[in-house]
């Protein structure tokens, strides 16, 4: 199908789309930013979301790359996925990021799509969101008035809704490295090979002698935003990896839904949600922590 | 209206589009370069896989207006004069489809496959391919066909 008409305009700098977000939600206008498109095309195209017009920041350089800044990686929100994949500082550095990135769509639509417009576009399907609520990951965005921060905690509000104003656009996101010790995984179920996470677990864990000192794990469509498995992250404290200890393991993990509302929709009720949660936590843990 | 600069198939075109007009569209509809077709509502299928500078993209998900300014191949240019590009050989000698609708974008995304990965395994293959859907060989000989296509592409021959 072919979209619904709508106004463009190709953004020449950052403070040009802010300037053109805010008057044109001053107008009254229904505004987006437009990144690589990935997501907001196909709603276009199927008609489900019309909007009377596109700010396209896809040209901006300044939003463009990743940054090794200390005790954390800067990632440019319009990094496409394809980068975000081939940068050593990422790999090397918040290899979460890229464990989660690679099993993103699919090659096309990684050289298009960009690591900021999934996390704007805030699906709770999509595999970053869990990514940046697991690492406490700080957005930064830019509007009319100024930069401002926000934790990854408060970015994600319902679904496909962020904590991003009407005349705010997304710069990029600081990723904690978290420092040596650490692990990582992201463990997602689907059905076909570049279908949505039925569901997904972000999971990264510290260990010592075998047994887990701390561990962050956050959740992919198991609710209408991102979840934060915090019952599950204190049961772990202290639990060993062994294969001995297998059963204490599974009953920590049994805790992964705890919090979460998950949706129902064709690939899974709520209760095949949950289990499928509890189990993947297991996974997740495990291969992070070996 | 804005008005675009898109090189296709190596031949430059100043068009005037509608913001909405999608890439599709504009090399099928406008350009009539109708060897990509389009397969899906969803961005899923990859039938109309193109290359844009240089990297396989699905042309139903870009804008012609996001294309301004850029080179884009189709399968209608990858043969030089009467001879095809190794790919398509390599397609055609193993028998790589049946009804060939999804062969185009099959074919360039093997071709950017191999662009990063010059001798794939099977397993790499299967993995690069994931965004293109075939629904009538079961993949088996479009696997073989890109493993082939990549030797000729690198000059080795079996």
């Amino acid at each position: 199908m072919i979209p619904a008409p709508f106004e463009y305009v190709r953004a020449g700098s950052l403070d040009e789309a802010c300037r053109v977000l805010a008057e044109a939600e001053e107008a009254g206008e229904d505004v987006k930013v437009l990144a690589g498109g990935q997501s907001l095309l196909p709603l276009l195209r199927l008609r489900l979301a019309y909007l009377s017009a596109l700010v396209d920041v896809g040209r901006l350089a300044e939003l463009r790359g990743v940054e090794d800044r200390g005790d954390h990686v800067f990632v440019g929100a319009l990094t496409t996925h394809d980068e975000v994949l081939r940068s050593e500082v990422v790999r090397e550095l918040v290899p979460l990021l890229a464990l989660a990135t690679a099993t993103v769509a699919d090659p096309a639509v990684r050289h298009r799509g960009t690591f900021g417009g999934s996390l704007a576009h805030a699906d709770p399907a999509g595999d970053l969101p869990a990514v940046a609520l697991a690492l406490d990951c700080v957005f930064v965005v830019r509007s009319d008035e100024g930069e401002r921060e926000i934790p990854a905690s408060d970015f994600f509000v319902d679904y496909l809704e962020s904590a991003l104003e009407p005349g705010e656009v997304l710069v990029g996101v600081r990723v904690p490295k978290l420092g040596p010790g650490w692990g990582f995984h992201y463990e997602k179920f689907h059905r076909t090979a570049q279908s949505w996470a039925t569901v997904g677990v972000a999971a990264a864990v510290r260990l010592g002698e075998g047994v887990v000192e701390e561990a962050r794990i956050a959740l992919t469509n198991m609710g209408p935003t991102p979840v934060r498995a915090r019952a599950v992250e204190t049961a772990l404290r202290g639990v060993p990896l062994g294969s001995s200890d297998g059963e204490r393991l599974r009953q920590v993990c049994d805790l992964a839904d705890e919090g979460a509302s998950p949706p129902a929709d064709l690939h899974g009720d709520p209760a095949y949600r949950r289990h499928l949660a509890r189990v993947l936590t297991r996974r997740a843990v495990v291969t992070a922590g070996a | 209206m804005p008005r675009i600069t898109v090189t296709v198939d190596e031949i430059t075109y100043e068009e005037e589009v509608e913001p909405r007009l999608l890439l599709v569209h504009l090399l099928r509809d406008r350009l009539g370069r109708t060897g990509t077709p389009i397969g899906c509502d969803t961005g899923n299928c990859g039938a109309c896989t193109v290359m844009l500078d240089g990297v396989s993209v699905k042309s139903c998900s870009v804008l012609a207006v996001q294309a301004d300014g850029s080179e884009v191949v189709t399968v209608e240019g990858l043969s030089s004069g009467q001879e095809w590009h190794p790919m398509q050989r390599a397609f055609h000698a193993e028998h790589a489809l049946q009804c060939g609708y999804c062969t185009p974008g099959m074919i360039m995304a093997a071709i950017d496959l191999v662009r990063n990965d010059p001798d794939p395994s099977e397993e790499a293959v299967r993995r690069g391919l994931e965004g293109n859907l075939c629904r009538c060989t079961g993949y088996t000989n479009i696997v073989r066909a890109v493993r082939r296509g990549a030797q000729e592409m690198a000059g080795r021959h079996d």
